[in-house]
């Protein structure tokens, strides 16, 4: 048998069509409209914008629909796109404050200010398949009757901005107004980095990855106390200051979702016991990813409030450089391309290591014979 | 133009699908490398059109240098028509427009993946590498902030360790490729993960050579003429893999071979790693020992039917 | 910071810049390329119809427009520094802020080699990172002096000999001292008239006696 290792033109053509075959799949199936994907989709639709780093939520779902419902191939064609972007300036910063909030959850106040608002989740629902979905298409469109009363969100102060009047709550860092920002899609990470670059990262990073690392801080791996203080999701406004115009203009709004974890700090030499900040802001209703980003966010803090660093979540340079999915899947499927120059050189080499392996043994063995009848 | 070529035809990009800015940036970075020899210099990679680890940094650099006069040759595993040359070829036809060859006396650019070229190469001519891990150090030490300093101190006494465990415990240094150079005196350096048979090309070669790393974001250079030393001791000089037989189609000497498997009977026979060097050799009417077997034709078949496409 | 028509309340005309941007660019990147790893040898350099403000040269305009952008702070000699329309034409071709101290500056760009401060006083990047070090852009360059050095080194095929001026004095001194602190140090790259040379800080220098 011979494997053909070369012809690499014919079968990348017939790679490419057989992947536009298989992603259709059966055409007596309708083929899934963007809307279709954008609308019924949130959460993945959402997943590719973050990772992706894009809002625009018919390009995410075209990713989607492109790459087969694979979220990390979204991204990727998204990361590569958006890449292709001409670039105008950036954006001020949002006022999460003046959010329009769909959900807003404190787990750390039993009522506050604006109250607690539920809004779509997961949350306390039983986790029982529902059939009925399975048969709707055929029985045709539900309607599902809510009841809204629109949330006063003058009156939704964030939970941080509340303990922060009694002075429990460490102030947000004051930085000057014409500090720069960093930004890593310009210029390459270096270390150590400082919190808005490290933000950015994860922001960016893959929700699995940040879970996994948000979870190990909780089993003990550089414990941080989290308390979820203040969950919210909902609508905000992008403002963009327009040099040539003089003032600011709404370029749009984006739904977002952030989440204030507050952590216990027992103090230190310089500063006094107080509670201090997590904080992970994601597109789209991805709770999950800015919670742990949150926690993942407040572990790295160790080197400003002086903790010891003792677990994973803790490296900043462990954390930082293994978040990006595109990059980790990038190189771990970069195995399957051909590495057989290489391979051909371990194989002389491990053939002769194992030639001279066993010809060592030989002798040891015709020496201990030879010793042992002399003796 | 390829298949791959084609899909660019749906959009508009700029020559050689970089904006101007970040070829710039990227150009500025190469200036520093061959100032610098064998020094990683850290750029803002971007996001390509194909996966982190599959050719990102070469192609960087490629875009940055390439202009319309150009001829460029794209190699991995020493052959021109593997998937992922074929591939990366295909996206410069149509992003850059510019002439490809297969003959690397006719390139002016050539980028590669794990090999160089036979041949030896010209003054006027620019060797591309695609790298995944630019950092010697990295697998000794994993830290970025350590390995930095290692590099500012010259302090290169942990490689030496590791090369001298290996000669300990197996008798000889167990680093096959991407073995460890020293630039111009100064600096260890990855050479990206050509076995070490290619390591005495890199020593004052006349063509200038690029290293990209797109994941990693680092570029590094060696100029032409350029003093590189593989790492060594003196009782135990480096030395290079040799095959002691030729190629089986071509029957060249002292070349890097590629290891084929016939059968499931352990046939097998060896052939160039260099395609376009074996494909010339046997032009010119060389003949190896095993051109004559059946599966020999269909190798070198497999080769001349991409040729004519 | 000035604008283009703050200082004489007259606006500046600013002549072009590359007629083709991408591949001129790309034309005169590698000239540079070429001549930074080619330690003293001199590379043709097309400027097409580049009509700069005086003092800047055309050929150190078309330097200009190919490395400088927003991400590179600039240090202009005090004859560059002087001229509106230079720092208008720069900064409208290439938007890459003015600073005024050599030590912030990724490139300088000097017309009036003789009165050259020290390259000392340039950025010679940290041993941690000499990548970000000032590269030294001398216009006006003819190629021909008393005095020649000899080079060695990366990019150099036994020795090369290499000549230039005007040149402030002690000059080869700076640069002998330069490449000593290697991997720190400045890159020079000389410009003249449609021809350019570098000197990386990796070059080993001797003087040649005239």
């Amino acid at each position: 048998m011979y494997v053909a290792v070369k012809g690499g033109e014919k079968a990348i053509r017939n790679a490419h069509k057989l992947l536009a075959k298989r992603r259709r799949g059966d055409t007596s199936v309708p083929a899934l409209t963007l809307d279709q994907i954008a609308q019924q989709l949130a959460h993945s639709v959402a997943r590719v914008m973050g990772e992706g780093s894009l809002y625009d939520e018919t390009l995410a779902a075209l990713a989607i629909k492109q790459a087969r419902g694979d979220l990390i191939e979204a991204a990727f064609l998204i990361r590569a796109y958006r890449t292709t972007l001409p670039r105008f300036g950036y954006s001020q910063p949002i006022d999460t404050a003046k959010m329009l909030v769909e959900r807003r959850i404190s787990a750390t106040y039993k009522d506050l200010p604006g109250g607690q608002v539920l809004g779509p989740t997961f949350d306390y629902s039983h986790r029982l398949l529902d059939f009925a979905l399975a048969a709707e298409a055929e029985n045709g469109e539900v309607d599902y009757p809510v009841e809204t009363a629109p949330a006063d969100t003058e009156t939704m102060p964030r939970v941080t901005d509340l303990l922060g009047d009694e002075g429990l709550m460490e102030p947000d860092p004051v930085t000057p107004e014409d500090t720069p920002v960093g930004d890593l899609t310009r210029e390459p990470l270096s270390f150590p980095a400082d919190r808005d670059l490290r933000l950015q990262n994860l922001a960016r990073g893959d929700e699995g990855f940040l879970l996994a690392l948000a979870y190990s801080t909780q089993r003990g791996y550089g414990r941080t106390h989290p308390f979820a203080g203040e969950i919210r999701y909902g609508e905000v406004e992008v403002e963009f200051f327009a040099e040539e115009l003089g003032f600011e203009i709404t370029l749009g709004k984006i739904k977002v979702t952030e989440c204030q974890m507050i952590n216990q700090f027992k103090g230190s030499a310089k500063a006094a016991p107080t509670f201090t900040r997590g904080y992970g802001l994601v597109f789209g209703q991805v709770e999950r990813k800015a919670m742990s980003m949150a926690m993942v966010d407040r572990s790295l803090r160790i080197h400003e409030l002086g903790e010891e660093q003792v677990a994973p979540a803790q490296d900043t340079e462990f954390v930082l450089s293994h978040s990006d999915n595109i990059q980790a899947t990038g190189f771990v499927e970069h195995l399957k391309l051909p590495h057989y120059v290489d391979f051909q050189a371990e194989l002389d080499l491990v053939r002769r290591m194992r030639a001279e392996w066993f010809e060592k043994r030989q002798q040891e063995e015709s020496g201990e014979i030879a010793q042992e009848a002399a003796e | 133009m390829n298949d791959t070529a084609k899909i660019y035809e749906q959009g508009e990009y700029n020559f050689a699908y970089l904006d101007e800015q970040t070829k710039r940036m990227i150009r500025r970075a190469i200036l520093k490398g061959i100032a610098i020899p064998g020094y990683q210099v850290p750029f803002a990679s971007r996001e390509m059109p194909m996966p982190y680890g599959w050719g990102t940094g070469g192609v960087q650099v490629t875009a940055s240098i390439l202009g319309e006069d150009d001829c460029l040759k794209m190699i991995d595993q020493g052959s021109d028509d593997t998937t992922n040359a074929v591939s990366l070829r295909g996206f410069f036809e149509k992003t850059a427009g510019v002439r490809t060859t297969h003959e690397t006396a006719e390139a002016s650019v050539i980028q590669t993946r794990h090999r160089i070229p036979e041949k030896d190469l010209r003054e006027d001519q620019i060797l591309v590498f695609q790298v995944p891990i630019p950092e010697p150090l990295r697998f000794l030490e994993p830290r970025e902030t350590e390995t930095r300093k290692m590099h500012a101190l010259e302090d290169y006494g942990l490689m030496h360790v590791k090369l001298y465990e290996d000669i300990a415990k197996n008798g000889h240094i167990a680093t096959t490729y991407a073995y460890p150079v020293k630039v111009n005196d100064r600096y260890v350096m990855d050479p990206s993960p050509t076995p070490k048979f290619d390591n005495p090309k890199i020593d004052e070669m006349a063509a200038l050579q690029l290293y990209g790393a797109g994941r990693e974001k680092r570029i590094y250079a060696i100029p032409p003429y350029t003093k590189v030393k593989s790492l060594d001791f003196e009782d135990y000089p480096f030395e290079v893999q040799k095959f002691d037989k030729p190629c089986g189609l071509c029957g060249a000497q002292n070349v890097y071979l590629d290891e084929v498997i016939l059968d499931d009977k352990g046939g097998r026979m060896f052939v160039c790693s260099d395609s376009d060097f074996c494909e010339e050799r046997r032009a010119a009417g060389h003949v190896g020992p095993m051109a004559g077997n059946p599966a020999a034709a269909q190798i070198s078949g497999a080769q001349a039917e991409e040729l004519t496409q | 910071m000035d604008t283009l028509t703050a200082v004489n309340q007259e606006p500046v005309q600013i002549t072009p810049g590359f007629q083709d941007p991408v591949h001129e660019a790309q034309a005169c990147f590698r000239a540079i390329m070429n001549a930074t790893a080619r330690p003293g040898i001199r590379q043709k350099i097309s400027i097409s119809d580049l009509a700069p403000p005086a003092p800047l040269t055309p050929t150190g305009a078309a330097i200009a427009l190919t490395l400088f952008d927003y991400d590179t702070p600039i240090w202009l000699d005090k004859t560059l520094m002087a001229s509106e329309a230079v720092k208008a034409f720069l900064r409208f071709h290439t938007g890459a802020p003015i600073v005024s101290e050599p030590v912030e500056a990724a490139f300088a760009l000097v017309a009036d080699a003789t009165h050259l401060v020290p390259i000392a006083s340039f950025n010679q990047g940290s041993a941690e990172y000499p990548d970000r070090s000032t590269t030294v852009i001398l216009t006006g360059q003819n190629f021909k002096a008393k005095q020649s050095v000899t080079l060695t080194g990366p990019g150099v095929k036994d020795t090369e000999r290499f000549e230039t001026s005007p040149l402030p004095p002690v000059f080869w001194d700076q640069v002998i001292s330069n490449a000593k602190q290697f991997p720190r140090g400045v890159d020079l790259i000389f410009a003249g008239d449609g021809e350019i040379a570098a000197l990386p800080r990796s070059s080993r220098i001797s003087i040649q006696e005239a």
